[in-house]
């Protein structure tokens, strides 16, 4: 089927906005990913992956402003935990406020100038492996055009976790960001990630979890009202590996996170949650497809949204256990709460299973917050606001539960509380 | 203590009408028991009073210490005293027992303005009290009521109780589903609370129950209204000889 001219034009004119580096290491990948973002056009309404979400504000030539948040004296996120800071203003790196990189085992994509070539192998590749069977274009983008990210490459049991900070200062700030981490055999790493990052975010991060290693994912994306943000992780799962993944939304007008993970070692695990608040023009978007290229694999992928005052949540989330991938565990669960009658939930999940030996489950549910638990708390003395602000709290245990590190878990635990206090849920 | 007048209820949804006219005083320190065939109202009397969705009142008054009970939201009722043991108690996934009911206990001492309790205050407090009605650590882990057995969710209602202090306690069919152990320890947390400035007021449809909880005060209730009120030996009869002749006699 021939691609819409539109899609082409608005590849065509983004890409023309943007300075491509020419040389260096990555070169040869941007061009390709330039090439490949060319033939298949930006993403556009009719797309079957876009239906549910407008890609427009994500793939015009300039960002739409975004006014900044002040979260006033909270204090930041992940801030009592022992970790490597690394600090993107509006997507460039600030030195003065980092750790050294460098002593961390950390590489900078604008400061790498020698052949890399564990990256080399990475960048741009399990973004590529992603495009099929669903194109995604924002990601080729991406690995065509970022300007800053980390490459990381893991050989032990890190000694702290890797914690990347978005700060977002201008109200036009367009970043992108590329990250590729490269856990080797038996290697473990923590990678934190909270701010907005920019009044538009575009992030790509390829991790390649090798066997036996794990990988731990704990993100916040920022309270910003007004910024949008796109966001891909490709990961490729090596024998009896781990990978878990876990996204804190509240607040933001656009977000799109993706998670394209293909598990290509026997017993490896993956685990991708996430818990969304927002309210009003708030629309946030969960897209996931998992593959099962191996056998005895699990994988649980636990998505909650709260919405409320026509606030949007979609849920695409698909299991693909392909043939000989048996004993397959597949689980996956979208749940939303709409705390008023003109929020929506749509939900698609999908599975596609091409071996006869497997376990998939899957469930998604919409409703309004259980009025009889309500009326408990309440006749127990619990104020209206405060007994929602628990019952949205138990609603999002499960995601949440998702993440191992308990002190990690307790921290995003406290601090929802804390919104929901403030702010009523 | 509680005084309903004239108390008239339909629901909200249908055009039913369950209380006809309700009139009972329960005076400081008393035990009242309301006993009644099903369907007379009995659940729809304890909803009222703790403010449930879905009923409307149509005339009548209920009073606690003066203060208009019908005009409170449900927290503010149990601020001012009130509390309900449900006949089927809540479950709430995620929200552990312990929180909860910390989160109850301080709620209504802010409303009172009294000061929270601190949390190693609370817990020496709550582990006493749950040791008495064999509540172990384990069952304050776990989310409210979820996986709790019909007698743990009853003794979880009981703690609650205990924890909260109101004056006036009003159980609804709280032996329902209990075993006789199970009805003899609640009963002991009952008669532990039993004060001369608390009240209760048990709705049971059994006698059994009253020989635990012995009451003052034993009413009928029946088609909506309370159709007769005598002692403890009202409640002997109703055992022996069932409704038939009560109502029989007062209709």
């Amino acid at each position: 089927m021939a691609v819409a001219q539109a899609k082409l034009d608005a590849a065509a004119a983004r890409l023309a906005a943007l300075s491509l580096p020419q040389t260096g290491w990555s070169a040869a990948a941007r061009h390709d990913a330039a090439a490949r973002l060319q033939a298949m056009g930006m993403p556009g309404k009719r797309d079957e992956y876009w239906r549910y979400t407008d890609p427009t504000s994500l793939t015009t030539a300039d960002a739409p402003h975004a006014r900044l948040f002040d979260a006033g004296d909270e204090p930041a996120m992940f801030d009592a935990v022992d970790r490597v800071k690394l600090v993107f203003v509006d997507g460039v790196f600030d030195p003065a406020a980092s750790d050294d990189p460098v002593a961390a085992g950390v590489e900078l994509l604008s400061r790498v100038s020698a052949d890399i070539h564990w990256a080399q192998g990475l960048y741009g590749v399990l973004e590529t492996r992603g495009q099929t069977p669903v194109a995604r274009p924002l990601a080729a983008l991406n690995t065509a055009a970022a300007t800053e990210g980390v490459l990381i490459r893991v050989t032990g049991k890190a000694a702290k976790p890797v914690s990347l900070i978005y700060l977002h200062t201008s109200e036009s700030s367009d970043a992108i960001l590329h990250h590729c981490i490269k856990l080797e055999s038996g290697a473990e790493l923590t990678l934190l990630e909270n701010g907005p990052a920019a009044a538009r975010f575009n992030k790509v991060l390829e991790v390649e979890v090798g066997d036996g290693a794990r990988f731990h994912h704990v993100r916040a994306q920022g309270r910003d009202h007004e910024r949008r943000a796109v966001t891909h992780i490709f990961a490729r799962l090596g024998r009896e590996s781990l990978f878990k993944s876990f996204t804190l939304t509240a607040n933001g007008v656009m977000t799109r996170n993706e998670a394209i993970i293909e598990l290509t070692g026997d017993d490896a695990v993956a685990h991708v949650a996430g818990a969304a608040l927002g309210d009003g023009d708030f629309h946030h978007d969960d897209t996931v497809f998992i593959t099962h290229a191996a056998e005895r694999c699990e994988s649980r992928q636990v998505f909650k949204k709260v919405l409320k005052s026509g606030a949007v949540g979609v849920f695409q989330g698909k299991i693909l256990v392909k043939p000989g991938a048996q004993k397959t565990d597949g689980y996956q669960i979208s749940q939303c709460l709409l705390l008023d009658d003109d929020c929506q939930f749509l939900a698609k999940p999908e599975l596609e299973i091409y071996a006869d030996d497997v376990k998939c489950s899957h469930g998604s549910t919409s409703g309004a917050i259980d009025e009889t638990a309500l009326y408990y708390l309440r006749s127990r003395g619990v104020p209206l606001r405060q007994a929602q602000s628990l019952l949205v709290q138990a609603f999002l245990a499960e995601a949440i539960g998702e993440i191992e590190d308990e002190a990690l878990a307790e921290d995003i635990r406290a601090r929802l509380e804390g919104w929901l206090a403030r702010h009523g849920q | 203590m509680l005084e309903i007048k004239n108390l008239h209820v339909k629901l909200e949804e249908e055009d039913k009408v369950i209380l006809k006219g309700v009139n009972l005083t329960v005076e400081a320190g008393t035990v009242h028991a309301i006993m009644g065939p099903n369907g007379s109202g009995k659940s729809t009397l304890s909803y009222v009073l703790s403010g449930r969705d879905g009923y409307e009142v149509t005339d009548g008054s209920a009073t606690l210490d003066g203060a208009e009970l019908l005009e409170m939201e449900p927290e503010e009722r149990a601020a001012a005293g009130l509390f309900l043991a449900f006949q089927y108690p809540v479950e709430i996934p995620g929200v552990g027992n312990m929180t909860f009911l910390r989160t109850a206990v301080n709620a209504q001492r802010k409303a009172r303005g009294e000061e929270e309790m601190s949390a190693g205050e609370f817990l020496k407090v709550v582990r006493a009290k749950a040791k008495t009605l064999k509540i172990d650590a384990e069952m304050m882990k776990r989310p409210v009521n979820v996986g709790f057995s019909g007698g743990e969710k009853k003794r979880n209602e009981i703690l609650q109780m205990a924890m909260l202090e109101p004056k006036m306690c009003i159980l609804d069919e709280t032996d329902s589903g209990l075993d006789v152990d199970a009805m003899k320890l609640v009963a002991e947390g009952v008669n532990a609370l039993r004060s001369a400035g608390r009240s209760f007021l048990v709705i049971t449809h059994y006698q059994r129950l009253l020989d635990h909880i012995k009451p003052d005060v034993v009413h009928i209730m029946a088609d909506g209204r309370i159709v007769k009120t005598g002692g403890p030996e009202l409640a002997l009869e109703v055992e022996h000889n069932g409704y038939a002749n009560i109502l029989a006699e007062v209709l």
